[in-house]
C-alpha cells in the first residue's frame, strides 16, 4: 500500500525497541488453533445431530458457549493476539472494541426495552413483533387496529 | 420523450425531464448563478492553462500536504452553499407571519433545513477538521506522510463525491424534507416516495467511507510513525485529540453505515427494520443514528480543543498547563462520549431509570471538558500574550463555548429537556457550541496553520474584521433563538401566527447578516494576504515561535517534510530543541523515498458519483455498469507497481540549500 510508511517504519515507534511487527505465529500455534476449531466445530454438531442432551433450548445454550470459545481460539492462534504484540496496542484496541459493542449491545436493548415506560398504558401492542399485524387473506375479516394482546 | 414508457424507464429509472426543476425560480437564478460561476471558473483554468497542474500536482497527489489543503477548499465552498441555506431559513422565518407566507413553500423550506444540516456537518465540519489533521499531524510527529498515502487521496475523493451528490440534488430532483439525521417514519418509503431521501442516504455513504478509511490512516499514522523519541506523552496535544478524534470516526461511523444500509433496504427491496409494522420500530433508527451521532459531536470538537492548545501554548509564550490532566481529559471525552446518546430522545418514553441514567452521565462529560477550559485559563495566567488573530479566536471561543456548554448541562437535566426538546433553545444550543467552538477552532487553526502551508501570514487587519463580524454575528443570530426556545417555540417551522415573536426573528436575522459580513471578511483576508504575500511572507518558517514540530521545517515545506527525521527529548519538541541550541544540518542529505501520485483516487470517486446517482434513480443498467467499473479499477490499480520514487539527493541538496540560504540572509 505505502511505500513512505514503509519507509517510516523503521524509524519506530516513539519508542526505540522493535517488536516484531505482526507477531506471525508458529507452525505450531496454527496446528493448535486449526485443531481447537476442528473439535470446537464438531462437539457442537455432534451434540445437535445426535441430541445429546435432549433439550433444544439448552443444547442452543451450550453451542453459543462454544462459539464464544471459538473466536478466542481465532483470535489468539489464527490472529495472534496477545498482549504483547504491536506493544499493547492489539490487545488495547481489542479492549476498547468490546467495551463499545457492550456498551452499544446492551444499552440498545435497555433503551428499547424502556421505549414506552411513560406512554399511557392502553398503548402497548403497538411496538411488538405483532403477529395480528401480518397481511390477511382477502374476505377473511382483519384484526382491529389496536387490539389488546395482554 | 419516447413513445415507449418501458424503454424510457428500462434507461432512465425515475428520472424525467420533470426532475429539473425549472418551475421553482429561486433554483433557476441558483441554477444561473451556479453556471456562470461554473464557466467563468472553467474559462479561466482553460484560459491560463491549469488543467494540467491541477490535475498532475494536486487532483492525483497522494502529498498530505495537498490533500489537506484541498479538504478545506472543499469545506469552504461548502460552507458557502450551507450558509446559503441558513440565510434564507432566516428571511423566511423573519417575514413570514401572519398573512405574509414568506417566500419559501414548506416543502422547498423542508429541503432547505435538511440540507443546510447536512451540509454544514458532513461537508463543512467534517472536510475541515479531516483536512486541519491530515496537514498538521504528520508534521506536528515528524513524519513524511501518512501510512497509506494513496487511501488518504481515494478518501479525499469519496468525501468530494458524497458533496457533489447533495449539489446535484438541487438541480435534479429534490432533496430530503426530513431534517439532518432522516428519522423514520418519514425518510421511509411510504412518507418520503421521492428521491430525496436517497440522494442523503446515497450521499453520506460514499462521504462515510472517506471518512473511515481516512480516520484508519491517520491512526496508524499516529501510532506508528511518530519522530524517535516521541513518545505518547510528549505528542502535541492537537495530535493527541486527533487520535481520539479518529478512534471514534473508526468505531462509530460504521454504526451510521449500518443503520443508513437499513434504511435503504426499507426503501429499496421494502424490509421492515424502521417501518410500524411486522415487527419494525422506528426508534430503534433513532436509537441507532444516534450511538454514531453524539460520538460525532466529539469527533468534531475534540480536534478543535487540540487546536485551541496549541495556539494558547504558542501565543502565552508558556508550555501548557496540565499537558497530563489535558491528555486524560481528552481519553476520558472519547469513552464517555459513548455513554450518553440516549440524551437526544429523553422524550420518546423512557423510564425514570434509563433517563436519569443518561442525564448523568451527559452532566458527567461536561467535567473533562471544564477542566480543559481552566487548564487554558491557567495556561494564559501570567503568560506573555500576544493577541494575534489565532489567540482572539481563541477567547472568542472560550466565552462562547462556556455559555454553549451550560446550556447543554441544562438540556441535560431530563425535566428540562422535555420542555426544552425540539425547540429553538436546542438549536441555539447546539449552534452555540458548533460555531462557537468547532468553526472557531478551525478558523483559529486555518489562520495559525496557513503561513505553514503557503509560506505567508494571514493578514491581521481583515482578520480581526472577520472574527469581530463572526463573533457579534454569532451573538445577535443564537441569542434571540435562546429566548424564542424557552418561549416554547419549536424548530423546523415555516410559518408563525403570533406576530411578537417576529421581532426576535429580526434580530437572529441581522445577526446572520453580520454572519455574512464575517464570511466575506475571511475570503478578503485570503484576497488581501495573497496580494500582500511579499509584506507577510514567512522565512523563518516559523513565524509565531512556536513550540511544535511543524514549525521546524519550512514554510511551505518540502515535498518530503523533513530533509532529516528530527529526534524528540521533550515534549514542545521543537521550543525544546531551539532552546537548547539546535544547529539545522547543511549537509550529508540522501535521496529520500516517496509515494507516487495516481490517478485511482479520482476516478474511484467519480464513479462513485454515477453509481449512486443511477441508484438515486433507479437505472438499474447503469448502477451495474458502473459498479462493475468500480471494481475493475479497485482490481486494476492493485497491479500498479509504480508506486514509489526516490527525490534524487541533488534536488533535496537544492531545496535545503535555497533555504540555508534564505536563513542566512535573514540574521
Amino acid at each position: 500500500m505505502s511505500v513512505a510508511s514503509e519507509d517510516l517504519h523503521t524509524r519506530g515507534s516513539g519508542r526505540d525497541v522493535h517488536e516484531e511487527p505482526g507477531g506471525h505465529g508458529t507452525f505450531r500455534d496454527y496446528m493448535t488453533g486449526f485443531l481447537a476449531s476442528v473439535v470446537l466445530t464438531a462437539i457442537p454438531f455432534w451434540l445437535v445431530m445426535s441430541d445429546v442432551l435432549g433439550n433444544p433450548r439448552l443444547t442452543g445454550i451450550v453451542v453459543m458457549g462454544f462459539a464464544v470459545v471459538q473466536i478466542v481460539v481465532h483470535m489468539v492462534y489464527f490472529l495472534h493476539m496477545n498482549t504483547k504484540s504491536e506493544g499493547g496496542w492489539t490487545i488495547l484496541a481489542l479492549i476498547f472494541t468490546l467495551t463499545l459493542v457492550l456498551i452499544t449491545l446492551v444499552g440498545s436493548v435497555w433503551v428499547m426495552y424502556h421505549l414506552d415506560t411513560n406512554m399511557m398504558p392502553a398503548d402497548h401492542g403497538m411496538h411488538m413483533p405483532a403477529p395480528q399485524s401480518t397481511p390477511t387473506e382477502p374476505g377473511v375479516a382483519a384484526p382491529a387496529p389496536h387490539q389488546h394482546q395482554h | 420523450m419516447f413513445s415507449n414508457p418501458d424503454l424510457q424507464k428500462l434507461l432512465f429509472g425515475r428520472l424525467t425531464l420533470d426532475a429539473v426543476p425549472l418551475h421553482e425560480p429561486i433554483l433557476l437564478v441558483t441554477f444561473a448563478m451556479v453556471g456562470l460561476g461554473g464557466l467563468v471558473v472553467l474559462g479561466g483554468l482553460t484560459y491560463f492553462r491549469l488543467w494540467g497542474p491541477l490535475w498532475r500536482d494536486w487532483f492525483t497527489s497522494v502529498d498530505h500536504k495537498k490533500i489537506g489543503i484541498m479538504y478545506i477548499v472543499l469545506a469552504l465552498v461548502m460552507l458557502l452553499r450551507g450558509f446559503a441555506d441558513a440565510l434564507m431559513m432566516r428571511a423566511q422565518q423573519a417575514m413570514a407571519f401572519g398573512a405574509n407566507e414568506g417566500y419559501l413553500p414548506p416543502h422547498h423550506y423542508d429541503q432547505i433545513f435538511t440540507a443546510h444540516g447536512v451540509i454544514m456537518i458532513f461537508f463543512v465540519a467534517m472536510p475541515l477538521v479531516t483536512g486541519l489533521m491530515n496537514y498538521v499531524v504528520p508534521l506536528q510527529i515528524g513524519a513524511r506522510d501518512v501510512a497509506f498515502p494513496f487511501l488518504n487521496n481515494f478518501s479525499f475523493w469519496m468525501t468530494v463525491s458524497g458533496a457533489l451528490t447533495v449539489m446535484a440534488s438541487l438541480f435534479v430532483g429534490e432533496f430530503a424534507r426530513t431534517g439532518w439525521l432522516a428519522y423514520p417514519p418519514l425518510s421511509g418509503p411510504a412518507m418520503s416516495p421521492g428521491v430525496g431521501v436517497d440522494y442523503y442516504i446515497w450521499a453520506l455513504q460514499i462521504a462515510g467511507i472517506g471518512t473511515l478509511l481516512s480516520g484508519i490512516n491517520l491512526i496508524a499514522t499516529i501510532v506508528k510513525m511518530r519522530a524517535p523519541g516521541m513518545s505518547m506523552m510528549r505528542m502535541p496535544i492537537f495530535t493527541w485529540t486527533s487520535l481520539c478524534t479518529n478512534i471514534l470516526i473508526v468505531a462509530a461511523f460504521p454504526v451510521l453505515t449500518a443503520v443508513l444500509s437499513m434504511l435503504s433496504l426499507d426503501r429499496y427491496v421494502g424490509t421492515h427494520f424502521f417501518s410500524n409494522d411486522l415487527g419494525g420500530n422506528p426508534m430503534m433508527y433513532v436509537n441507532l443514528v444516534w450511538i454514531w451521532g453524539h460520538p460525532e459531536v466529539y469527533i468534531l470538537i475534540l480536534p478543535a480543543f487540540g487546536v485551541f492548545s496549541e495556539i494558547v501554548a504558542t501565543f502565552s509564550r508558556k508550555r501548557l498547563f496540565g499537558y497530563a490532566s489535558m491528555v486524560y481529559a481528552t481519553v476520558v471525552i472519547t469513552i464517555l462520549s459513548y455513554l450518553v446518546w440516549l440524551h437526544h430522545f429523553f422524550t420518546m418514553g423512557s423510564g425514570a431509570s434509563v433517563n436519569s441514567f443518561f442525564g448523568i452521565t451527559t452532566m458527567i462529560i461536561s467535567i473533562p471538558t471544564g477542566a480543559k477550559i481552566f487548564n487554558w485559563l491557567f495556561t494564559m495566567y501570567r503568560g506573555r500574550i500576544d493577541f494575534d488573530v489565532p489567540m482572539l479566536w481563541t477567547v472568542g471561543f472560550m466565552v462562547t463555548f462556556t455559555v454553549g456548554g451550560m446550556t447543554g448541562v441544562l438540556l441535560a437535566v431530563p425535566p428540562a429537556d422535555f420542555v426544552l426538546h425540539n425547540s429553538l433553545f436546542l438549536v441555539a444550543h447546539f449552534h452555540n457550541v458548533i460555531i462557537g467552538g468547532v468553526l472557531f477552532g478551525m478558523l483559529a487553526g486555518i489562520t495559525y496553520w496557513f503561513p505553514k502551508a503557503f509560506g505567508y501570514k494571514l493578514d491581521p487587519f481583515w482578520g480581526k474584521t472577520s472574527f469581530w463580524f463572526w463573533l457579534t454575528g454569532f451573538w445577535f443570530a443564537f441569542m434571540p433563538l435562546y429566548i424564542l426556545g424557552l418561549m416554547g417555540v419549536t424548530r423546523r417551522v415555516q410559518h408563525f401566527d403570533d406576530p411578537s415573536l417576529q421581532i426576535w426573528f429580526v434580530i437572529a436575522a441581522f445577526g446572520a447578516f453580520l454572519i455574512l459580513l464575517g464570511i466575506a471578511s475571511f475570503i478578503v483576508t485570503l484576497v488581501v494576504s495573497f496580494l500582500r504575500r511579499e509584506e507577510l511572507r514567512d522565512l523563518t518558517g516559523d513565524p509565531w515561535n512556536g513550540r511544535t514540530l511543524e514549525w521546524a521545517t519550512s514554510s511551505p515545506p518540502p515535498d518530503y517534510n523533513f530533509a532529516f527525521t528530527p529526534v524528540v527529548h521533550d515534549h514542545d519538541a521543537w521550543w525544546d530543541m531551539k532552546k537548547r541550541g539546535y544547529v539545522r544540518p547543511v549537509s550529508g542529505f540522501n535521496k529520500i523515498h516517496m509515494p507516487r501520485s495516481t490517478a485511482a483516487g479520482i476516478i474511484l470517486g467519480m464513479l462513485s458519483i454515477v453509481f449512486s446517482f443511477a441508484m438515486i434513480w433507479y437505472i438499474w443498467w447503469l448502477a451495474a455498469l458502473s459498479f462493475v467499473a468500480l471494481a475493475v479499477v479497485t482490481i486494476g490499480h492493485t497491479f500498479n507497481y509504480a508506486r514509489d520514487f526516490y527525490i534524487p539527493v541533488d534536488e533535496v541538496v537544492r531545496t535545503e540549500n535555497a533555504r540555508t540560504a534564505l536563513l542566512a540572509e535573514r540574521v
